[in-house]
Order: C-alpha cells, then structure tokens, then sequence
C-alpha cells in the first residue's frame, strides 16, 4: 500500500519566545527637553529645538523619567548599574529627526531581574528579566492613504517621549504565557503608577522574539521578531500564528532566517519588513553629550522606599492574611483602584468579608451601569463604610442598600449621608419584633395552599413564604429578624 | 588590517551615502590608513587604565520635569525642505 499524502511533522515542537516591552514613563515633559508629553495635541506643537533635532541643542536628563524607570526596575527585582551612559543607536528613518536614538547599548541601568507571574491554570511561573533601560521615543509617521503615493507625512511630539525597554528572558514558553507575563508585567507598572499602560495610545507595546525547537533540552533555533502588537490579545495571537508558520517552514525543509516581521492586527497577519540588522549596523557609540549617571546605594534606598506593595504581594496577602477566595483576591487586585479602595474600607472597621463582597457583588454592577468605577464613583471610603455600618446594625437591609441606597449616593455625587437618604426614602429596616409578627401572620392567613404544602411536609415552600414577608414589607424589614420567626410561627402550626 | 571595497560600501548605505565606484576605491584607501593608525593604538599597554566613556566628568545632571513652552508649528516647521501647514513632509516611506 502507498500513500501520496504529504509527510506528516510528527516532532511536538517547544516554542521560545522572549518579550521586549517598551512602556512609556508617566511624565509632564519629554526625556530631554521641557516639550509637554501630551497624547493628542496638534502635530507638531509640542516640540522644540532639543526634540527636533537642530544643531547646538543639547539634551539634559529628566529627572522623574530616571527615577520612574529606576522604580520599575527595582520592582523587576533588577541589579541596578551604579555607573550608567546612554548611547546613540545610529540609523536613518523619517520619525527620528537626530538620525540616531539616545538609548542605552552596553551599560543599561539595570540587568539581571525576574517577574513572577500566575498563569490562566493557576500554575506560577518565574519569568527572567534580561535588562531594563531609559530612552526616547521616536515620532509618527502618517502615511498618505489616498492611494496616490505621494508623501508621508511626519508629527515629532512623540519625538523624546521616555520610555523603558524591559527585554525578558527567551523564558515564555506559549502564546498564552506570553500573554500572561505581558499583563502581569502591566500591572506591575500600574501599581507602580509609572506608566498608564494604555495601549491604544501606545503608552505600552511589545515586540517578540518567537523560534521554536524540536525538544525541550535543545539548544534555540533562529528567531524571528515581531514588532507592533499593541494589545494583550494581539501577542497571543501574533505568537500563535508565528509559531504556526515556522512550524510549516520546518516541515517543508525550509530555514528560519533571522527577520523583522510586523503584525497586522486588523488581519491577524504577519509580513516580513526587513532582514535582521547586526547590532554593528547601528554603529552605537556613547554619547557625548550627557553626563554618565553614578548611583549611590542610598539613592536606591530612597526609591525603594517608594515602591508600595505589588499585585502578587497583594493577592497572596488576600487570601493568606484575610483568608479571602482566589476569585475575590483577584478581583480586588486587578484594578489597583479597585484594592486601595477596599483597603480604605479595612481601616474604617469594615470586615474583609464585607467589604470584599460589597465591594465585589454589589457594587460593580451598579457603578458599571453608571459608566462609573470605584475611583471616579465621588463616594469617599468613610462614606461607603457608613452605609457598610448601617447593614450591619440592620438598619437598612443589603438588599436595598444595593438597590436604592448605593445609586442615591452616586446621584448625590458623595454629597449625602447613607443615614440621609435611608431616611428620606424610609428605607429604615423594621425590626421591631411584634410588629413584624403581625405581617407574618396576615401573610400566612393569606397564602393556605403554601401552609398547606408546608404541612403536608414539603419544607422547601419556606422560602416561597419567607419571600411573600420580605414582598409584605417592600424589602424594609430586617430579613435576620424575620426569617427566624416564620420558622418558628410554622413549626408551630405543624406541631399543631 | 584589510578594508574591503563591499565594507565601505555597506557602511556608505548604513549613512544614506550614494558614492561612485572611483569614490569607493578611493575611501576605501582612506579609512584603511584611519584603521591602520588605530590599530597601532593597540599596541599600548593598557592594563591598568580605567576606560573612559566620556570626557564631562560633571556628576549626576537631571533637569525637574517642568514642562516649558514649546516652539510656535510655524517656526518649528520652518527650515524644513517640505512641510504643509501640519506636518513635515517626507518622500512616502515604504514599509
């Protein structure tokens, strides 16, 4: 018997895949010059004679820019270098206005770091950071799109915008993973409130180093590097989809050459844009005119002091200390926001549980209707906590503090009392025993064919009853009150 | 050391240089003798001698991040070969 098909590639390739991060530092002012960093502003009006280039300017280091990316890359866990330079990578483009990048080549401040990170299954992974280092941004090319291939046009704000190259380890090791440790690394620069990771604006985006190997132990193949993925899915897609096609290049005999390749996000392409340039080609050499920067351990003591606590820390303090849920930990950790908030709420007196479960179940829906979040909501944490109180003691039940309590607040903008408004809308919980005895009763003659159910042994139907006393009292009685007395009313009625 | 004629021309493109075979031989012959001086530099003893990386032993020199005003479009767009009333304007990049 003989087979036309195709020879099958039975080899489980291992992908290896590093990342190069470059997130833009959360500055007033350019790294060299004074220029405002500001996303948006008309083309060309936010530059000067430093950023555009013009002979007899000279550029003097940000100092915030050198202390955020310090930050970053103590948080990274990163050797930081005690004698720093910056250098000139050397290459002609139009958005580059010097024909080279200040950047850092053979001495970046910082090396040797690492990232831990969860991964979706819950499996935790060390990621290596290779090195972390301070340059500028270029400007934005806009090309003509009418077709007619005349000029490009060239908008240099962006021109000298700081930003660090965080490069990782070839430690990733799927498309998922890569995605993972990209997110994790975002918060961490969140957290850190050195960048605004907002990526449609280009404040954080990644190129990756992508081969793939026959076996976990041999050595690394030919890489290739794709550029321009600026969302979190658009890396695990563009990762899948190269590993995909060098998998296709090896089952054909073929080679992997070393290119640039760029990533089409509105195709899910990817295309090769050029053959790897050797690090010779730049011409890099160090440049002479800012002065080399040397760290005492006591500056580096003064930045760690303000590195607050990191999503991981966070998360593992959660469910560790306060014992809550990996879900909930997680929620509260997602959005910094999110846990400082929740943190206030712990400082007003309001239990872990509580507050998490507030802050979780019954907030986040009404404020996503509002098109609010818990940082613009307007309602300080004493506020919230009041209310939180007022739960508590049984004045107001949760269930209308969720439903009318809550959004007074939000349409007071943080203006009123949660005790004002419970007792504006006489929302006040009755929890006066006799009285709601009462409704117990009436509600009970009412409803004969549940009692009778009830009596004819079907316990379930306390809840359709208990449902009917809470209907009785339009939510205003104190469900913790109730509830044990209509158990007891109908256990009295079958003992008989 | 050796300079070919195909390293020079690399380096002619590297530099967006358009330079005419007769140029190429010539600073092919040029650079070698550059390289060849530097290579005698070679020689000396340097064991001990910390390198130098730069020659503005000033210290550490940061600037506050203050934002300052930046130049008017028109000006900053002026001594350009070709603009519009925007942006500088470059022959169509191909990517």
């Amino acid at each position: 018997m003989s087979s036309m098909a195709a020879p099958v590639d039975t080899r489980t390739w291992q992908p290896v895949i590093g990342l190069e991060v470059h997130a833009q530092l959360k500055t007033d002012t350019k790294l060299f010059c004074g220029c405002e960093t500001s996303f948006g502003a008309p083309a060309n009006t936010k530059v000067c004679p430093v950023c555009l280039g013009l002979p007899g300017s000279l550029p003097v280091m940000n100092g915030k820019a050198f202390r955020f990316a310090l930050k970053a890359a103590l948080a990274l866990n990163c050797t930081i270098a005690k004698f720093t330079k910056w250098d000139r990578k050397n290459y002609y483009y139009p958005d580059l206005p010097k024909n080279y990048q200040i950047s850092q080549y053979d001495l970046p401040f910082a090396t040797k770091g690492w990232l831990d990170i969860t991964l979706p299954d819950g499996q935790a992974r060390r990621i290596g950071i290779t090195r972390v280092h301070l340059e500028e941004d270029a400007g934005k090319l806009l090309h003509d799109e009418s077709g007619a291939g005349g000029e490009s046009g060239v908008d240099l704000n962006r021109a000298g915008t700081p930003l660090i190259e965080i490069v990782s380890e070839p430690d990733l090791r799927t498309p998922a993973e890569a995605r993972a440790y990209m997110e994790a690394l975002a918060k961490v620069l969140l957290y850190l409130d050195v960048c605004d990771c907002n990526m449609q604006e280009g404040s954080l985006r990644c190129d990756a180093n992508v081969s793939i190997r026959p076996t976990a132990d041999a050595p690394f193949k030919t890489r290739r590097e794709i550029k321009n993925m600026n969302s979190f899915r658009f890396v695990e897609a563009a990762v899948e989809t190269e590993i995909g096609e060098q998998k296709e290049i090896y089952a054909n005999g073929g080679t992997v050459l070393q290119q640039t390749r760029l990533f089409n996000g509105q195709t899910g392409e990817i295309r090769t844009m050029r053959n790897k340039e050797e690090a010779s080609d730049y011409r890099y050499f160090p440049e002479p005119d800012l002065p080399p920067v040397t760290l005492t351990e006591a500056d580096l003591d003064g930045v760690r002091g303000e590195i607050t606590e990191l999503p991981e820390e966070r998360l593992k303090r959660y469910m560790e200390v306060l014992k809550l849920s990996e879900k909930d930990a997680g929620v509260l950790v997602e959005f910094k926001e999110m846990g400082d908030y929740f943190e206030q709420l712990l400082a007003e007196g309001i239990a872990a549980k509580t507050a998490a479960n507030w802050l979780i179940s019954d907030c986040q829906g009404v404020l996503k209707e509002k098109y609010l979040t818990i940082a613009t909501c307007g309602i300080a944490p004493k506020a919230m906590a009041d209310l939180l109180k007022l739960v508590e003691a049984g004045t107001v039940n949760r269930a209308s503090a969720k439903s009318t309590v809550f959004p007074a607040m939000l349409d007071a903008k943080g203006e009123k009392s949660a005790e004002a408004i419970v007792k504006e809308q006489g929302l006040a919980q009755v929890s006066d025993s006799g009285e709601i005895e009462k409704k117990i009763d009436e509600v009970l003659a009412k409803s004969e064919k549940l009692v009778k159910d009830y009596l004819s042994g079907k316990d379930a139907v306390v809840n359709a009853l208990f449902g009917a006393c809470m209907k009785a009292f339009q939510g205003k009685a104190n469900p913790a009150v109730i509830r044990p007395l209509l158990e007891q009313k109908l256990k009295k009625l079958r003992e008989g | 050391m050796a300079l070919s004629e195909e390293a020079v021309r690399h380096v002619a493109t590297l530099s967006r240089l358009q330079l005419t075979d007769a140029e190429v031989k010539h600073y092919t012959e040029q650079l070698a003798k550059i390289l060849e001086h530097v290579e005698q530099l070679k020689k000396v003893d340097t064991t001990n001698v910390e390198p130098m990386i730069t020659a503005t032993l000033t210290g550490n020199v940061f600037r506050p991040d203050e934002v300052r005003p930046s130049l008017a479009r028109e000006d900053a767009l002026h001594s350009a070969p070709d603009h519009d009333d925007e942006y500088f304007r470059v022959p169509q990049v191909i990517e």
